[in-house]
């Protein structure tokens, strides 16, 4: 970690590779997250419609809750396990296919601190995309919520957007972004490690992408839990 | 100049290397040669610090590169250039990025300086019109001579290159030999090649240290193989019954 995060050779280097990381991780995933929030959002919207079907709960509430879960927990939990799966393994294939191919052994020669400059940029595009991707996530969760049973006489328009507007707690949107970068870190960070010391050939690439994720989803869930722990109580 | 001194390399306990002492000189050819399994892409791998010998020092000049820092370890990786047995070019850049990417990297060259720089190096290694296109775009032979472009933009004092005729044919093969031994004597360099091609013994090694189960079995010029009476050496030059004739009508 101490060589990941030191000094740069060349800053506009390292600034060009961060950018394009950040294109990568942020407009190449994108339509995925949005696609997922969207039914994420219309599910929730349902499911809470039925549990609280011809109950005394004013159906406005629909919306409360829909914001809430959706900004405390599944926006960032959701998304970033995706993002696990799609950007992570990318991560793991990209950097391990040049561990195999002696691209990384040719840069240490060169005298570049590969450690560095293929790790770093990942890991601050992470942090600073992942989030904005988060908060797309929650946008658009609580608009299909909105598409998915407005139209279908679930509850009025007026009343979801009560909900929508009741209660709200601005340390759950800080809940949002502490998950979110703390997501970030840990899957570009193991997503990396997995890459970066890979052995072998195409199958132990394979495992390394594989297991990129897998980590990944698992250190994201014992997180949550963890920041929920800490934060709420 | 580099220089070897009581190397040796363990794998757990596999001995791959035992007390190796050779002297690579400046503006030579130096080979190092022998079977497969011998033992020549652990040292050379040595000799570029990818891995630490089990015992022993290598010297770049004056200094003792195995105990430097990290930092200025890549110091001294700043002249250095090598040529990888597949090349390692960055398939996702261009030629010209490929070439360009250790100046973008180590050097403040403006855009034109670096576009001269590697109009020069493209040029010196023969080959016109390919900054666009990529590595995929060119054959084995053009990329090997890219990889060579590459390796002497930051203009090298010590030049490693890791079987740079595997996968070429004889004809391209002297091409590529000839231009490593041209640049080797132009610009002064310390050149360190791992090889078994025979050609190449005898084309350009001014040098040349034969490995056999881990340990220095010959060391002398092109000149001295045929005359040598060294049985290793002996039997892993004349190793096909073609040379083998050649060299009973010889003698």
């Amino acid at each position: 970690m101490r060589l990941v995060f030191s000094r740069p050779e060349k800053m506009s280097m390292y600034w060009r590779e961060t950018m394009r990381q950040m294109n990568d991780i942020g407009i190449g995933s994108l339509i995925i997250v949005i696609l997922i929030s969207t039914f994420m959002g219309a599910v929730m919207a349902v499911q809470i419609s039925y549990q609280l079907g011809g109950q005394l709960i004013p159906r406005y509430y629909v919306g409360y809750l829909v914001r809430d879960i959706t900004i405390i927990e599944l926006a960032p939990t959701i998304t970033c396990l995706v993002l696990a799966g799609k950007v992570g393994s990318n991560m793991a294939a990209e950097i391990g296919g040049m561990r195999q191919k002696e691209h990384i052994d040719a840069m240490e020669i060169m005298g570049v601190n590969t450690s560095a400059f293929l790790v770093m940029p990942k890991i601050i595009a992470a942090i600073c995309v992942v989030p904005l991707l988060v908060s797309v996530a929650a946008i658009v969760s609580i608009l299909g919520a909105y598409i998915a049973a407005v139209p279908t006489g679930l509850f009025s328009g007026a009343e979801y957007i009560q909900g929508i507007r009741s209660y709200l707690e601005t340390w759950n949107i800080f809940i949002m972004y502490v998950k979110a970068v703390v997501f970030g870190l840990i899957l570009a960070s193991i997503s990396c490690y997995q890459g970066y010391f890979v052995k072998g050939g195409s199958i132990e690439l394979g495992k390394a992408s594989t297991a990129a994720v897998v980590m990944s989803n698992i250190a994201i869930l014992i997180a949550d839990y963890l920041i929920a722990v800490l934060l709420t109580s | 100049m580099i220089r070897a001194e009581n190397i040796a390399k363990s794998f757990g306990d596999q001995h791959i290397l035992e007390d190796i002492n050779l002297t690579f000189e400046a503006g030579k050819t130096n080979l190092i040669i022998g079977r497969s399994g011998a033992g020549k892409t652990v040292l050379l791998k040595i000799l570029v610090g990818l891995y630490p010998p089990t015992s022993g020092i290598v010297w770049y000049d004056n200094v003792n590169f195995t105990a430097l820092a990290k930092k200025k370890v890549r110091d001294i990786r700043m002249q250095v250039g090598m040529l990888f047995q597949g090349t390692a070019l960055f398939d996702s850049m261009t030629i010209e990025e490929n070439v360009r990417f250790p100046m973008d990297m180590f050097t403040n060259k403006t855009a034109k300086e670096k576009l001269d720089r590697v109009n020069y190096c493209l040029e010196r290694v023969s080959l016109k019109d390919v900054l666009k296109k990529y590595p995929s775009q060119l054959s084995g032979g053009m990329q090997k001579r890219v990889g060579i472009a590459r390796a002497i933009v930051l203009q090298p004092k010590y030049l490693f290159c890791d079987e740079p005729n595997s996968g070429l044919d004889p004809k391209t093969s002297l091409v590529i030999d000839e231009l490593i031994h041209d640049i080797t004597i132009e610009n002064n360099i310390t050149t360190i090649i791992n090889t078994h091609d025979m050609n190449s013994v005898m084309e350009i090694g001014d040098n040349i240290a034969l490995l056999h189960n881990g340990h220095l079995a010959w060391e002398g010029s092109n000149d001295e193989v045929l005359t040598s009476k060294n049985e290793v050496l002996q039997d892993f030059v004349f190793a096909s019954p073609f040379l083998q004739k050649v060299r009973n009508l010889h003698t």
